[in-house]
């Protein structure tokens, strides 16, 4: 691994690692059963080159802001690579988005610069909200068949008609070297300006307890533009060395196959996949003989005592081998993120002696603040704190649960153009979290839920009410407005989480059918994981400022005296 | 060869099959994950499906962000 120590920013060191590496195997990029690409790092390098020749081509200046929008691909690592070479800001983008989402964030962000793939650029340029996006200067499309008018965006094969070598530009390590869309896309985007030195530091943390080596193979199935990705798919295995396997069809069973084929040694998983993996465990024990299973039972317990207080993957390859070899016998932990993990889905894979990195991190502390460390393993808890980040309770009750608070170098330096938010949410050099926990006698830290008004999905996705709002405006009614339920009637609880549409009818209206199924109907324009669940009708003005802006904690705690059950109409 | 509308009755009855409901319960306008409660890992597995069944390669990014029966029977026609 690289000293990081050394290094002011991320280009310094991803560019120093492609040397110090060059001939360890760097990307494996695979769909379904082909293999489409093998790269060393010295391969790497030279992909990298015409990108970033043509960027500077193009004038984009140190400090420019250039975002991705691609599926997991080499590609997209490719591509950043070259934005940070030539000194650039990267804004990674959620593919999943919708286009006039993505036009929203593009502009927000003043990109220069995009990068993306043929399909989704075919959304993309004929999307309205693309007359906004006035300093986008350059459009890189990947993929794109021979032939086709790419409406404005230049190829990736043949981005630059220029000769010669790009230009190396250094950065500090406070300058920023990201944007990431911590929310979305309502009328208040959330845009993290995560500085080189967030990522430096988070990377020695994370390492100390998760090393890659060269011959490690990480298996990208979350989302790149994700932090825990980012880090453990792309920055964090550069600089040591290790390999990165891509999957261009993430269907389960080309999933499962990956893990023997490529002998993974990471991956990192949302609950929800993770939950899904459980379940065909599972069903396969239970399918076995009975006396097979008695013998599998008690392998499992003999497991179980032999890593109380910690892993011992070799022991537990050797006694639960078929286990281990259906996830290729290499692999030393998963890494879960994104959203909750419930307890019981941890053990279960901590018993099959397959640990589960499980942490707990929001973007705007950069990847994890905290990460099991597993000595003991505690499924009930969040783990520690990593090294570097300081962890504290902010006015705790007693039973000493308070918001969580975390200090450290991986805290982003502040939401783009938002002085006022930042200011509130980084409190004397504190980042309230917005989360509620308590850190038990041993240090491990535990959640109870959200102070604040969002929810997490088990998809890992945040979702803000206010970003949801829109799809209602002008609905027939007097007011409305929407809340994370949770937020109203507090539970000591992170999964499950659901919104809600409280509705003032106007005077003598009542919920029609054909209300209803206007509701409905400008629901599912929302993508599924951002739909409200059920509707609470209120029969009072909802509290206003001055500026006429719903007052939502006073609304919430009007709402909060109703009876949950009987008050949320299911849509 | 199928036309649309056939293609869309079988992506229906596989679906329906699939997540053990009644035949004909499922519409072409059907959000497929609130009509079957459904999570995006659970239509990997039916997009699995109605690849065997229709004998094609059908790749993520052209059903990425589909979500009614209608929009991908289409996308599986334009392959076909």
């Amino acid at each position: 691994m690289l000293d990081l120590s050394k290094y002011q920013s991320i280009g310094g060191a991803l560019k120093d690692a492609v040397e110090v590496f060059a001939n360890e195997t760097c990307l494996i990029e695979a769909d379904r059963e082909r293999e489409n690409l093998r790269l060393t790092y010295r391969e790497f390098r030279d992909r990298t080159i015409p990108v970033a020749k043509a960027l500077q081509d193009a004038e984009f200046a140190a400090g420019d802001r250039a975002a991705i929008i691609m599926t997991n691909q080499s590609k997209w690592l490719i591509g950043a690579y070259a934005i940070f070479y030539s000194g650039g800001v990267l804004v990674p983008l959620d593919y999943k988005l919708t286009a006039d989402e993505q036009w929203q964030l593009l502009k927000h962000s003043s990109a220069r610069v995009l990068i993306t793939e043929y399909p989704i650029w075919r959304q993309l340029s004929v999307a309205k909200g693309r007359a906004a996006a006035t300093e986008l200067q350059m459009v890189i499309v990947t993929e794109a068949p021979i032939d086709t008018d790419l409406l404005g965006g230049v190829r990736w094969e043949i981005p630059s008609t220029q000769t010669g070598e790009p230009e190396f530009r250094p950065r500090t390590r406070s300058d920023a070297a990201t944007i990431v869309y911590s929310s979305g896309t309502g009328g208040r985007p959330k845009g993290c300006v995560m500085t080189h030195e967030n990522y430096l530091e988070q990377c020695v943390a994370l390492t100390s307890l998760y090393p890659f080596v060269p011959g490690m193979r990480y298996l990208s199935i979350l989302p790149t533009n994700h932090a825990i990705d980012f880090m453990v798919g792309f920055f964090g295995p550069f600089i040591c060395g290790a390999a990165v396997v891509h999957l261009r069809t993430l269907r389960p069973e080309y999933v499962r196959e990956a893990f023997v084929k490529y002998k993974i040694t990471y991956v990192s998983l949302v609950p929800l996949v993770l939950k899904n993996l459980q379940k065909g465990l599972q069903a396969r024990f239970d399918a076995l003989a009975p006396g097979k299973r008695k013998v599998f039972h008690v392998l499992v317990v003999v497991n179980k005592t032999l890593t109380k207080h910690r892993p011992h993957l070799g022991l537990s390859r050797r006694l639960l081998k078929q286990v281990h070899e259906a996830f290729g016998g290499e692999l030393r932990a998963i890494i879960v993120g994104g959203a909750f993990t419930e307890p019981e889905t941890l053990q279960f894979f901590y018993d099959l002696g397959i640990p589960v990195a499980n942490g707990y991190g929001l973007t705007e502390a950069g990847t994890a603040i905290t990460v099991n460390d597993l000595k003991p393993f505690r499924a009930d808890t969040v783990g520690k704190p990593l090294p570097g980040m300081e962890v504290r309770v902010i006015h705790p009750d007693a039973n000493g649960i308070g918001e969580v608070a975390v200090r450290s170098k991986t805290v982003m330096s502040g939401y783009l153009n938002e002085p006022e938010l930042t200011a509130e949410t980084i409190v004397d050099g504190w980042l309230m979290t917005g989360d509620l926990g308590r850190v038990d006698l041993t240090g491990h830290l535990q959640l109870f839920g959200r102070k604040k008004n969002m929810i997490v999905t088990e998809e890992g996705k945040n979702i803000y009410p206010e970003d949801v709002e829109s799809v209602f405006e002008s609905l027939p009614v007097t007011e409305f407005c929407v809340f994370a339920a949770n937020y109203i009637w507090p539970q000591r609880s992170m999964v499950g989480e659901q919104l809600i549409l409280a509705i003032h009818l106007e005077p003598g209206q009542s919920l029609t059918a054909s209300l209803r199924r206007e509701i409905t109907s400008r629901n599912n324009r929302l993508l599924n994981y951002k739909r409200v669940h059920g509707i609470v009708l209120v029969n009072e003005d909802f509290p206003r400022t001055a500026s006429m802006k719903i007052k939502r904690n006073v609304l919430a705690e009007r709402l909060a005296k109703l009876d949950r059950t009987s008050a949320v109409l299911e849509l | 060869m199928r036309t649309v509308e056939q293609t869309t009755q079988e992506v229906l009855d596989l679906a329906a099959k699939h997540f053990q409901v009644a035949q004909g319960s499922l519409a072409p306008d059907d959000d497929f994950f609130k009509k079957l409660g459904i999570n995006s890992l659970q239509a990997l597995e039916l997009l699995s499906r109605l690849e065997n069944h229709f004998g094609i390669e059908l790749p993520d990014y052209e059903v990425q962000g589909v979500s009614d029966f209608r929009t991908l029977a289409s996308r599986i026609q334009s392959r076909l």
